[in-house]
């Protein structure tokens, strides 16, 4: 597919590339600063019953029995159901992707039966008239419980002396193994060689906004409209039909406000599942909405990994081969229908990354548990990829006694090498990092700093600096999922409809949690039809509105619905000059659209306005010749086809003080640089890039599911899992460069992962490199003030 | 055995008496009873701050004070404060800058936003970090919200 003619517009039509690259703010924002937003726990609904759920106490248990019997008289209860009468109505799942090879999990349900294989997992649901009518029920369930062994620590489950699963044979969900071939000998010849075990702590999203699902049956019709805080509607309109039993153009999937969503609000949850299938059992609209604190045992986990990685490296500096050796705990059950292999296919995909090395091996275990499960949260391996690759890349530069930053510059893949493929398999259509490098170290002015840093620790401050290079998947084909066997949309519609008074309603498939998605949709529809933005609406988030799309994840909203939303607005566009032409009885090449009106394309002499277009199309096309029929919806759909996935590159850098005597890390700035293609509003760019930075801080500073040897979650809730604050996060500087994909017409890569990504590796290095003259190193994230004393042998 | 406590108060100016059961939570009250959702329940310990109400011209959170504790109480929740205008500033200056994405707890930073504004002064940037370090973002990462706040004391909002 050929470049977009930009200017978007004739020359002349001062509309140049239109909305495209300005920063306007969000029309869909003032709703929500007002509190008029509408979130699904804002619904009111005419017999709506309440779920609450009784959740197993214990990490690995046989439920002997249920007595519900208590529970069933208390004030307001409608039901309580176990398993068994759920399984009725919902099919269970079994997560396994075709290209995961060897992948295997065993089936859930969507209420445990028999067994409870990790503390939370739901095993009993009440309904009631109220959400606390169902909670003081669920308080009176009584359950006769026989402990199983816990399978809690990975190394544990790897060596399977106990098995979680005995059907499986053994703990492994996925293994899989990548080698170039020529690592050994590379390693061999080596002058020096690094190693270096780095830990990852489990950590889950805390959206603000709990797991919300509304599901409201009609019995009459066989259907169900679902209004869910869901980033992927048509995927779950999918597993509902298929899983309920209801035909799938019966189910409607209605997304409102959503309250932060982050990848967890992507999977397929049991307890969801369950209130679906209870709506549909009870016949009625039934809620549940997860409080904070089963959202800690019930929302999707992330990371635990634990990474040995080696670097071979020439005394030149020059690196010649990685090896990996990556475990990761996912909980009892892969997570349907991404599954769980994802994250630690991703740490193999993207290890090693930015630099230009053709030797690698890479081992990678992903092994069950008795813990709550994991699975893909925002930037999906990059985290864990980035930090041990960037914190190896530094441990080998203080090896040699090179700077950090030119010891990148001499093994970053060079901008003119494109297009790339990468040791592990992976292919770059065209990454800019030397200019990321070099745009970086001006923004920060990395000399200054290092001057300041010398300077400072002859005063016995402790400064850091910590750079950390990354590569991004964004825009991805169905190579992620589609491939593998799921229904999951790789390609995403979006349709335009210019009203009677010249108004423009969008129609995209790609669903808003606050990115802006929205924004963006209605800059590019106005760009693309020539109206101004205050004439465009958009509606996002309704199966049986939209069309059929994949939704938000994997950094893909703008680059694939943005492009169907700019594919659509250009054929709405040379629709409405045909009938401009018919009206005007003038060769539609004389014709263009600008500023809300049909003008003479050489001299933009305005020749008639939209409003009097819409209005002979709709309401007197008798004025128009009789052969002539009017288009004014234009449906469109985009996926991108040419790369398995779009690779973005950026570089953050990160600046702290540790004080060596509390252990605490004071975050002084932090920059990011990102080329994430054509950018559509510079300041929603910025504002994901600090927005995803403060989650990766917050990965590699504070936030930690702590387990207890016995699988029991020690801090599930907001007091005591700690996140980042306003005081303790730094002003995060960001600045771009654009290197427009040639996939598609708009240019835009993905974006939304891209802080989340880089941050914790660029955070780990600042500490390690302010503890460099301490002869002091951390490698297990979180970096709590008691790991960094305990580096410093103080404690 | 009914054990609702009839309590009087008023709320965005208007003054209603119900018979509310002592467990209700404001925020809950608010919500549930009233149907004013503006306000946003993040966690229920009174750690987010997203349910964040001025009452009696102090900021509280909705889930730490009980519904019969504002007998003849005055409730200012993000609808009242919006109708009336107050808020009107930091609303632009937060839409300007893009000060939220998801929104959910944009009504209770807006609330504890307002309170600093009214303390009158000229906070630094630090102190209007701390003063909103009650308030849980996930989405923004904070420096948003602080340049909204900023131009606001700025005159700029």
């Amino acid at each position: 597919m050929g470049k977009a003619e930009l200017p978007l517009h004739a020359p002349g039509t001062q509309l140049d590339r239109g909305y495209i690259g300005q920063s306007v703010p969000r029309p869909n924002a003032q709703r929500l600063l007002q509190g008029r937003g509408t979130f699904t726990d804002d619904l009111r609904f005419p017999r709506l019953a309440h779920v609450a759920f009784f959740r197993s106490p214990y990490a690995h248990a046989r439920i002997r029995k249920l007595d519900f019997k208590s529970a069933l008289r208390a004030p307001g209860v409608i039901a309580v159901l176990d398993g068994r009468a759920v399984a009725e109505y919902c099919t269970p799942w079994v997560a396994v992707l075709a290209h995961l090879k060897g992948i295997k999990s065993p089936p859930q349900h969507a209420i445990a039966i028999e067994r409870a294989c990790w503390q939370g997992e739901a095993c009993a649901a009440v309904v009631a008239e109220s959400r606390s009518q169902a909670e003081d029920a669920v308080a009176l369930i009584e359950a006769e419980w026989q402990e199983l062994p816990a399978v809690v620590d990975m190394d544990d489950a790897l060596r399977g002396k106990s098995v979680i699963h005995p059907e499986l044979g053994d703990n492994i969900c996925f293994r899989r193994e990548h080698d170039t071939g020529g690592v050994d000998d590379a390693f061999a010849a080596a002058d020096v060689v690094v190693e270096e075990t780095f830990h990852f702590g489990r950590h889950t999203g805390v959206c603000l906004e709990g797991r919300a699902i509304l599901a409201d049956y009609n019995a009459a019709e066989h259907s169900l409209t679902v209004y869910h805080a869901t980033q992927a509607p048509h995927m779950m309109q999918d597993i509902f039909s298929r899983h309920l039993g209801i035909p799938e153009a019966s189910v409607r999937v209605i997304t409102k406000d959503v309250g932060g969503s982050f990848g967890i609000k992507v999977h397929v949850y049991p307890d969801e599942m369950a209130t679906a299938a209870i709506s549909v059992m009870l016949r009625r609209p039934v809620k549940f909405v997860a409080d904070r604190l089963e959202s800690f045992v019930s929302d999707i986990h992330a990371r635990e990994h634990k990474a040995k990685v080696r670097l071979a490296v020439s005394k030149s500096g020059e690196i010649l081969a990685f090896e990996l050796d990556d475990v990761t705990a996912i909980g009892p059950y892969s997570v349907y229908p991404r599954t769980s292999g994802i994250e630690g296919n991703q740490v193999v995909n993207l290890t090693g990354g930015p630099y230009k090395h053709q030797k690698y091996r890479a081992r990678m275990h992903v092994v069950f548990t008795n813990k709550n499960v994991t699975c893909q949260y925002r930037a999906v391996g990059h985290p864990i990829a980035v930090a041990l690759t960037e914190g190896i890349v530094d441990l080998a530069a203080q090896k040699l006694g090179m700077d950090p930053a030119e010891f990148r510059r001499r093994n970053l893949i060079a901008d003119d090498a494109y297009p790339y493929t990468f040791p592990s398999g992976i292919k770059f259509e065209k990454l800019s990092h030397h200019k990321a490098l070099d745009l970086l170290l001006k923004k920060m002015d990395y000399p200054a700093l290092r001057e300041e840093q010398k300077r400072l620790r002859a005063q016995g401050v402790y400064r850091g600096i910590g750079l950390a290079a990354m590569i991004e998947v964004t825009n991805p084909s169905p190579a992620f999922y589609g491939v593998g066997g799921a229904r999951i949309s790789a390609q995403d519609g979006a349709t335009l409809r210019l009203e009677p008074t010249g108004m423009l309603t969008v129609m995209c498939s790609v669903t808003e949690q606050g990115q802006g998605t929205e924004a963006i949709f209605a800059q590019i529809a106005a760009s693309a039809v020539g109206v101004s933005l205050e004439k465009v609406r958009v509606i996002t988030g309704d199966t049986g509105i939209t069309p059929y799309g994949g939704g938000t994840w994997a950094s893909r909203g703008a680059g694939i619905g943005g492009e169907a939303v700019l594919l659509a607005g250009r054929a709405l566009r040379s629709n409405m000059l045909d009938i401009a032409a018919a009206i005007l009885k003038t060769d539609k090449s004389e014709l263009d659209i600008a500023a809300n009106a049909v003008v003479h394309k050489l001299t933009t002499e305005k020749k008639l306005d939209l409003a009097e277009l819409g209005r002979i199309a709709y309401f007197r096309p008798d004025t128009l010749p009789p052969e002539f029929q009017s288009e004014l919806t234009v449906t469109r759909h985009y996926t991108p086809r040419q790369y398995g996935f779009t690779f973005t590159n950026g570089i953050q850098a990160s600046h702290v003080e540790v004080d060596p005597d509390t252990g605490f890390v004071r975050l002084l700035k932090h920059w990011c640089v990102e080329d994430s293609g054509t950018v559509i509003n510079p300041m929603l760019v910025d504002e994901q890039l600090r927005g995803g930075v403060v989650q990766g801080i917050g990965a590699a500073l504070f936030e930690e599911c702590l387990y207890g040897p016995d699988g029991q979650l020690l801090n599930g809730n907001l007091a005591d899992y700690l996140v980042p604050m306003a005081l303790e996060m730094p002003d995060i500087v960001c600045a771009h460069l654009e290197t427009p994909t040639q996939q598609s017409q708009l240019g835009a890569k993905g974006v939304g992962e891209a802080g989340t990504a880089g941050a914790p590796g660029a955070v780990m290095n600042a500490i390690n490199d302010a503890l460099l003259p301490l002869d002091a190193r951390v490698t297990a994230m979180p970096f709590t003030p008691e790991r960094i004393l305990k580096a410093l042998k103080k404690v | 055995m009914d054990t609702a406590v009839e309590t009087t108060l008023t709320v965005n100016g208007t003054t209603l008496t119900r018979r509310i059961e002592p467990r209700v939570h404001l925020v809950d009250f608010l919500r549930d009873e009233l149907g004013l959702t503006g306000s946003h329940i993040g966690c229920e310990h009174g750690v987010c701050g997203a349910c964040t109400v001025r009452v009696n011209g102090e900021i509280v959170r909705g889930c730490l004070m009980l519904a019969v504790q504002a007998d003849g109480c005055k409730v200012e929740t993000v609808e009242g404060l919006s109708d009336s205008r107050e808020l009107e500033k930091l609303q632009k200056a937060f839409h300007e800058r893009n000060a939220l994405q998801c929104g959910f707890c944009t009504p209770g930073m807006l609330m504890a936003a307002q309170d600093l504004l009214n303390a009158g002064g000229k906070p630094s940037r630090e102190e209007i970090r701390t003063h909103i370090s009650g308030n849980y973002c996930r989405c923004t990462g904070y420096q948003a919200i602080v340049d909204a706040i900023e131009d606001c004391l700025n005159g700029q909002g």
